[in-house]
């Protein structure tokens, strides 16, 4: 399987091909099996490809790199369709192809009701090839190809129901906000290969590892070049500032939201940093950034799910969060602890996303908690799971979260990079998001699943969903659970940082896993300290909405100023439409459509053709239709011509001296 | 042996005639006459040059201008009778349809 690698992307390709193709007039029955048959064995020859790589891996020791085919050759740059697979690439392909699957299965009870059904699993097949792509690729231009793939197929997906016009308009949001992010992408690709004469990852990373890293504070090659990449990370995984996209991203159906705004593509980003994390670790400068930003969206998108009533922008502003842990993580130079943090915020994050399309599915398509309460009885299934999740993102041992969000903690408190005090301020502000991220999915856990019920119940008739959506949902809970104990810090019982170790051959030159001799009474204080904040959060979202519901309007009265601004989301959306896209606005209206477009262009067209017009109206009134004046016309025509013959200037060549 | 010039001036004075006709007066079958004037003249002025070179190139050419001139003689004078049929006249002031 491993030499046949390039089945495992081209699978979803031919079901999204089959499905758009034909399936406009089959049954859901047959585009079900082409969609879940597709990606269900693109997972299994994913599973097949990883298992053995592993025995390639202990043989060879380095990673698998196979050229199928040149797509690009120019001069001395080649772009090929290459893929490569080397320890990171199995975790992400397999969370990829694992979580995507399970979506896939969900989808097909979730989106049964639809319109458009197999243009639906057209896109969503469509969505993991590029996903696909983008992971398995060998170098940048092909992982581009990836990345602009999944922000098409995530543009098709959010627009998905394009009659209505939020949803259109969101499409285009994302495609556009991801454009600037792309522009640095871009740029970056082309710096590095101005520098190193190569796209390819391995070639280039080895020219790079010799290569003098750049001192703290200076702007150099390498860091302005993994600058222009994490542009594009931002874009793509929605960090400050670029991050406006993802929450009305939320548009689309919710498998859309679960599988590309939560597990996968919003952390190809991530993904980016860490398998560039050589040229990162040569660029101090770069790797501050990327944690300070981090940290800020981290908290930034924490105080904003704060407040939010909508049940999706909840989770929406709590991906953003979480996507801001992970480049933490990065920019500490913890990748591996970034990387862990991915997947199992795979995991629960689209199990949230799962349990409230669930939790929408029950309610008839309500989405504002407020309408919602006291769900937990009727739908037990989707609560249970949702809870485990909960408890997973709010970091409760032994749930994944804990594990991922604690060596991100102990990293943050550790790391060196600006100074000892930069570290502690990048710790507190983490753990305060850890706070605030107890705090919100609790608050969302009791508005909807606990207190009263707030909704007609004489209208809305709650009932659990069908199965194909309820084993997916208890799947990724389990997955929620145990997925954690990857990476269990070692000093816990049967903790042996396995996910650290595993992705060891990866980041040995950046990281250095494994000393033993780390004081495991700091790690063991900072898991406490964490556990205590996130039960904190959990209590006081408790005792707000469930034990005295009136408080929360007296809190929010109380602090109306804050409360406000965290509603209007810091007014970022005003703010950029008042700096960016009304400006521009004028200027395409004003100067470029109606100066150089109709004034000039058109201007220029229409004046050419009106001169043209002009002319000929004048001349032609020497057309009379007067047989006589075109006689004279004639006349003085030959007389013109024998006056040339007799007086131009010819050099004295005497045309009728013959007479003579 | 009259000079050659004496032909060539007599040649140009009826040339000069038919473009002055041709230009001036009203009537169609005028006009048309003045055309064969005008013919008639270059004739004239090449029999005098083939003469005068001693060459016979100027005849054969009068020949053809002849041919040329009976044809066209025919083909005028069908237009000719359908205008006046057409338009009850022979004035060319008349005959200006063919304009914009």
């Amino acid at each position: 399987m491993l030499e046949y690698l390039w089945i495992v992307p081209l699978l979803p390709l031919l079901g999204s091909a089959v499905n758009g193709f034909f399936g406009a007039k089959w049954p859901n029955k047959i585009v079900n099996i082409v969609a879940i048959g597709s990606t269900g064995l693109s997972f299994l020859g994913a599973i097949e490809a990883v298992h053995e790589f592993f025995d390639y891996f202990a043989q060879k020791q380095q990673p698998f790199h196979r050229e199928f085919f040149t797509w690009i050759a120019a001069g001395n740059f080649r772009a090929g369709f290459d893929l490569q697979m080397d320890q990171l690439t199995v975790v992400m392909v397999l969370v990829v192809t694992g979580v995507g699957w399970l979506i896939h299965i969900y989808a097909t009870g979730y989106m049964a009701h639809e319109g458009g059904y197999y243009r639906f699993f057209s896109y969503l097949n469509l969505f993991m090839f590029f996903m696909l792509i983008l992971v398995l690729a060998a170098n940048y231009v092909l992982l581009f190809v990836g990345w602009e793939g999944v922000g098409l197929c995530s543009y098709l997906l959010v627009g998905f129901y394009f009659l209505r016009k939020s949803a259109a308009d969101a499409g285009k949001k994302a495609f556009i906000v991801n454009r600037i992010g792309d522009f640095g992408f871009m740029l970056g690709t082309f710096l590095l290969f101005k520098t190193f004469g190569t796209l390819d990852f391995v070639q280039l990373f080895a020219k790079a590892d010799p290569w003098p890293a750049d001192a703290m504070g200076h702007l150099g090659t390498l860091t302005i070049a993994c600058l222009l990449l994490f542009m594009g990370a931002c874009g793509k995984s929605a960090q400050l500032p670029l991050y406006v996209w993802l929450p009305d991203a939320m548009e689309g159906p919710t498998p859309v939201s679960a599988l590309i705004h939560a597990a996968t593509m919003v952390t190809a980003g991530v993904y980016v940093v860490a398998r560039s994390h050589i040229l990162f670790a040569h660029a101090p400068t770069a790797m501050l950034v990327v944690a300070i930003v981090g940290c800020a969206t981290a908290f930034f998108a924490a105080t904003i799910g704060l407040v939010q009533t909508d049940i999706k922008k909840v989770l929406a502003y709590s991906t953003v969060s979480q996507l801001g842990y992970m480049f933490l993580a990065c920019g500490v130079g913890a990748f591996s602890a970034g990387i862990f943090h991915l997947m199992t915020h795979a995991f629960f994050k689209a199990l949230l996303f799962l349990a409230a399309g669930s939790v929408i599915h029950a309610m008839g398509g309500e989405q504002d908690m407020n309408r919602m309460g006291g769900l937990s009885k009727k739908i037990r299934w989707t609560y249970v799971t949702m809870l485990t999740a909960t408890l997973a993102i709010a970091g409760f041992p032994p749930f994944a979260g804990f594990f991922s969000k604690d060596s991100i903690l102990l990293s943050a408190f550790q790391s060196e990079y600006g100074g000892r005090n930069v570290g502690y301020a990048l710790y507190g502000f983490g753990l305060a998001t850890a706070l605030l991220t107890a705090f919100y999915m609790f608050r969302l856990i009791f508005l909807t699943f606990h207190g009263k019920p707030r909704y007609d119940e004489h209208h809305v008739h709650v009932h659990e969903s069908p199965n194909n959506m309820l084993v997916p949902l208890m799947i990724l809970a389990l997955l929620s659970v145990v997925g954690g104990w990857f990476a269990a810090p070692a000093f816990l019982p049967g903790g042996t940082d396995y996910f650290a170790k595993f992705l060891q051959p990866v980041f040995r030159n950046v990281e250095v896993v494994g000393a033993e001799a780390e004081v495991h009474s700091l790690e063991i204080w900072l898991a406490a300290v964490a556990v205590a904040v996130a039960l904190a959060g959990a209590l006081f979202a408790y005792w707000l909405y469930l034990k005295r519901p009136e408080k929360a309007d007296g809190l929010a009265k109380s602090l109306k100023p804050a409360y406000t601004t965290l509603l209007n989301k810091y007014y970022v959306d005003e703010l950029y439409a008042a700096a960016v896209v009304r400006p521009l606005l004028w200027i395409s209206t004003n100067v470029l459509w109606k100066t150089v477009d109709v004034a000039g262009i058109d201007g220029a067209v229409n004046g050419i053709a009106e001169g043209a017009k002009a002319i000929g109206d004048g001349v032609r009134h020497a057309q009379s239709g007067n047989t006589r004046s075109y006689a004279v016309w004639v006349v003085v025509g030959a007389l013109v011509v024998i006056a040339v013959i007799f007086f131009w200037p010819s050099g004295g060549k005497p045309v009728l001296g013959m007479v003579h | 042996m009259v000079p050659t010039n004496y032909y060539l001036i007599l040649s140009a004075i009826l040339f000069g005639l038919g473009v002055f006709a041709f230009i001036f007066k009203r009537n169609v079958i005028t006009i048309f006459m003045s055309i064969e004037l005008m013919l008639n003249a270059v004739n004239l002025a090449f029999v005098t040059f083939s003469q005068a070179l001693g060459k016979l190139d100027g005849q054969v050419f009068v020949l053809f201008v002849i041919v040329v001139a009976a044809a066209e003689a025919a083909v005028g004078l069908g237009i000719i009778i359908l205008i006046a049929r057409n338009r009850q006249t022979l004035n060319v002031e008349r005959v200006d349809l063919l304009k914009l």
